[in-house]
């Protein structure tokens, strides 16, 4: 059992028709992903053509959902529109809503997360690169890819990554797949400041999975989100689990790329996090090339197989 | 996005936020006008730059003090002339410093007390929170560490909005009684009202005073806003001060690149924030330093990173290019000939390390191989860093 999503999960696109959502739509149906129904509102009855792929689209979230039995989205709607998508897709009770879109007003996901308080649907972003859970075949292909992850550098197998930054990950999933090691599922939480799964939602996750046996945990500076699970880890995780903190050299104040990236104060720096990190049992990388071997070394540690 | 205090001020008194009178003056011949506009008595004259520490920053010509208190309309005159102009250097400006091009005049008042006031996001609860404190007038973090006792916070459902009851209990536990309770209650009220509906970041108040008369107001306004907010507010968006931004941010920003300047002396182009921010990190665990973070964005085209090129070597410290590009989706060979493009066009002399990896890595590096130009290929983050560090040294 891979975490969130399995090769089986049926998956609506909002905003399918859209040049982002269209070329991402494109490489997952690629990938081997159900990619089940799409929605842009007004061109409800129309079809996504792919190759031998033909994507029934909807006018509304709830049509799709009854009509192809999706449970998961992938948002790719702009901006402005984003939270009312998010909602829509909570209203017609989707388990998981994946929100790729990057730029989101704050004060619209403070809303949004209020409004899905008591709700069943899982939101993952936004601002990320998505989730995917590699497939058995050639390239991993025949696995979910939900977001813009590029498919083809996973590897099925037996490692956990939960990452804030997309090319981070990226950079974290190929370093495993070309030492053989491979992946249960890959999850971009996204670097915005208010986000709907957080670093510790995905640990406990990664830590229930029989088939995860390790763990890759990569944060930045901004917030505490990193610190909470690293707790929760020294706690009640017997599994390997490395770290990386990026922005080390992050100036205070300044906001880098990510919505969430800034220091504030003295604890969300990079030297405050990696600190808890260590003292957790936390293996840390050293630089972003150490990754996959910090985690080759704290599974070393507790003599844990990875693969 | 940051504005100046005069504008904050203004914003304030829209929305009911009580300020002491102030007039903002942006040439010398306006100044003798705006202190007319105040009530007679001593006036406060005040740098408009965005950075704090304004009071205790001196100007490289040795002028100390970014606000002074003035006894006369003379002296008020005499110390605006002195500052306009003028390049304040405070603890957060940096050396440089910064310009003065906006003088504020404001209405000096008594004070009875001192208080702390903002609004930010609470991350641990994704909601609104106020943050409050007897302590004013002095740095924040030092009261949070010192005497955390001292600190008061209220958390705002989004749902229904800063409550009555918020209000009050704040008030009271900032020991406000009388007339100073009432006002400030409608002063949290009025600030919480704007904070909200300008899609504020933060708003602080420091110091929020008490004064003999039983006035609570804000003798000090620092806003940021959401830049992602601003399409939806035009009229904020014109308070963008292009003067107080790096020229090079300003640049980059019209490629839809995310581009900070440092001062080190190796620049760097990298797709993606986080891989930006370690890239940066791992520059400096090899010993060099980075002179910019620079993030290309997830679908970088030819364009964009030509660019990046020009941008980064327009800051006259940089020694060194290090490209490191995680090609997920994006085509390696797309960076490779616009790396090649820019290197030919601006007939880069400087070391240049490009690390590619991804998808169409190998047409990227015969592209990069086969241009004739110098450029080290590597292999991994950690060899292009190393390589880099050891051209510039």
């Amino acid at each position: 059992m891979a975490i969130i999503v399995t090769p089986d999960t049926r998956v609506l696109v909002q905003g399918i028709t859209g040049e982002f959502g269209a070329r991402h739509t494109k490489l997952s149906l690629d990938y081997g992903s159900k990619i089940v129904a799409g929605v842009t509102p007004g061109k409800g009855g129309q079809f996504f053509e792919h190759g031998v792929h033909r994507v029934p689209i909807f006018n509304t979230v709830a049509e799709a959902v009854a009509a192809t039995g999706a449970t998961a989205s992938a948002v790719f709607v702009p901006p402005p529109f984003a939270a009312d998508a998010i909602l829509e897709g909570v209203d017609a009770g989707l388990d998981l809503c994946v929100a790729i879109t990057e730029g989101i007003p704050i004060r619209d996901m403070i809303e949004v997360k209020r409004a899905m308080a008591g709700r069943k649907t899982r939101l993952i972003g936004p601002n990320c690169p998505g989730i995917v859970t590699p497939g058995a075949g050639k390239d991993s292909a025949g696995g979910c890819r939900i977001g813009i992850a590029p498919g083809y550098i996973h590897k099925k197998g037996h490692v956990g990554v939960v990452s804030r930054s997309g090319t981070l990950t990226y950079e974290a999933v190929f370093q495993l797949t070309s030492k053989n090691i491979g992946q249960t599922t890959s999850v971009g939480i996204g670097g915005d400041p208010v986000n709907g799964t957080s670093h510790l939602d995905v640990v406990k996750m990664f830590n229930d999975d029989p088939e995860t046996w390790g763990i890759i945990m990569i944060g930045e500076i901004g917030g505490n989100a990193e610190v909470e699970a690293a707790r929760w880890v020294k706690a009640n995780c017997k599994k390997p689990v490395a770290g990386f903190i990026a922005g080390a050299t992050a100036p205070a104040g300044r906001r880098m790329g990510h919505a969430g990236a800034v220091v504030g104060g003295a604890e969300d720096t990079a030297a405050a996090k990696i600190a808890v990190f260590q003292e957790c049992g936390i293996e840390c990388a050293v630089t972003p090339s150490d990754m996959a071997d910090a985690l080759i070394r704290a599974a070393a540690r507790t003599g844990t197989k990875l693969a | 996005m940051n504005i100046h205090e005069y504008q904050a001020k203004a914003l304030f008194e829209k929305f009911g936020v009580a300020v002491p009178k102030g007039v903002p003056a942006r040439t010398p011949s306006e100044f003798e006008g705006a202190i007319k506009q105040l009530p007679a008595g001593a006036v406060i004259v005040k740098s408009q730059i965005h950075a704090g520490g304004r009071g205790k920053g001196t100007f490289t010509d040795g002028f100390k003090g970014g606000v002074k208190f003035a006894q006369t309309p003379a002296d008020a005159l005499d110390y605006a002339n002195r500052m306009f102009g003028n390049t304040l250097v405070t603890a957060q400006t940096g050396p440089a410093g910064r310009k003065v091009q906006t003088i504020y005049f404001a209405q000096a008042t008594d004070i009875t007390k001192e208080y702390y006031l903002a609004i930010l996001l609470d991350r641990v609860t994704s909601r609104p929170v106020i943050v409050a404190s007897t302590e004013g007038g002095v740095e924040i973090e030092k009261v949070a560490h010192d005497s955390p006792e001292k600190i008061f916070k209220i958390v705002i459902d989004p749902a229904v909005g800063l409550m009555g009851y918020q209000a009050r209990e704040l008030a009271f536990k900032l020991g406000l009684t009388g007339d100073y309770f009432k006002n400030a209650v409608k002063l949290i009220t009025a600030l919480y009202t704007m904070f909200w509906k300008t899609d504020a970041s933060m708003v602080e108040v420091n110091p929020l005073i008490t004064t003999p008369g039983g006035q609570v107001l804000a003798l000090d306004a620092k806003v940021s806003f959401d830049d992602n907010a601003l399409f939806r507010h035009p009229e904020l968006t014109a308070l963008r001060d292009l003067n107080e931004e790096d020229p090079k941010e300003i640049e980059a920003s019209k490629f839809n690149l995310s581009y900070i300047a440092l001062d080190g002396n190796i620049a760097c182009l990298v797709n993606g924030a986080g891989l930006a921010m370690s890239t940066m990190d791992i520059i400096k665990h090899y010993g060099g330093s980075p002179a910019n973070f620079l993030d290309v964005g997830g679908g970088a085209s030819k364009d964009q990173v030509q660019a990046a090129f020009k941008i980064i070597l327009t800051d006259p410290n940089v020694k060194g290019i290090m490209v490191n590009i995680f090609g997920g989706i994006m085509d390696c060979n797309t960076i490779a000939t616009g790396v090649v493009a820019a290197a030919r066009e601006l007939g880069l002399t400087i070391p240049l390390v490009v690390r590619l990896e991804g998808n169409n890595v190998a047409a990227g590096k015969r592209t990069l191989a086969e241009s004739g130009l110098t450029i080290h290929s590597a292999d991994t983050m950690a060899d292009a860093a190393q390589k880099i560090v050891k051209l510039v040294a």
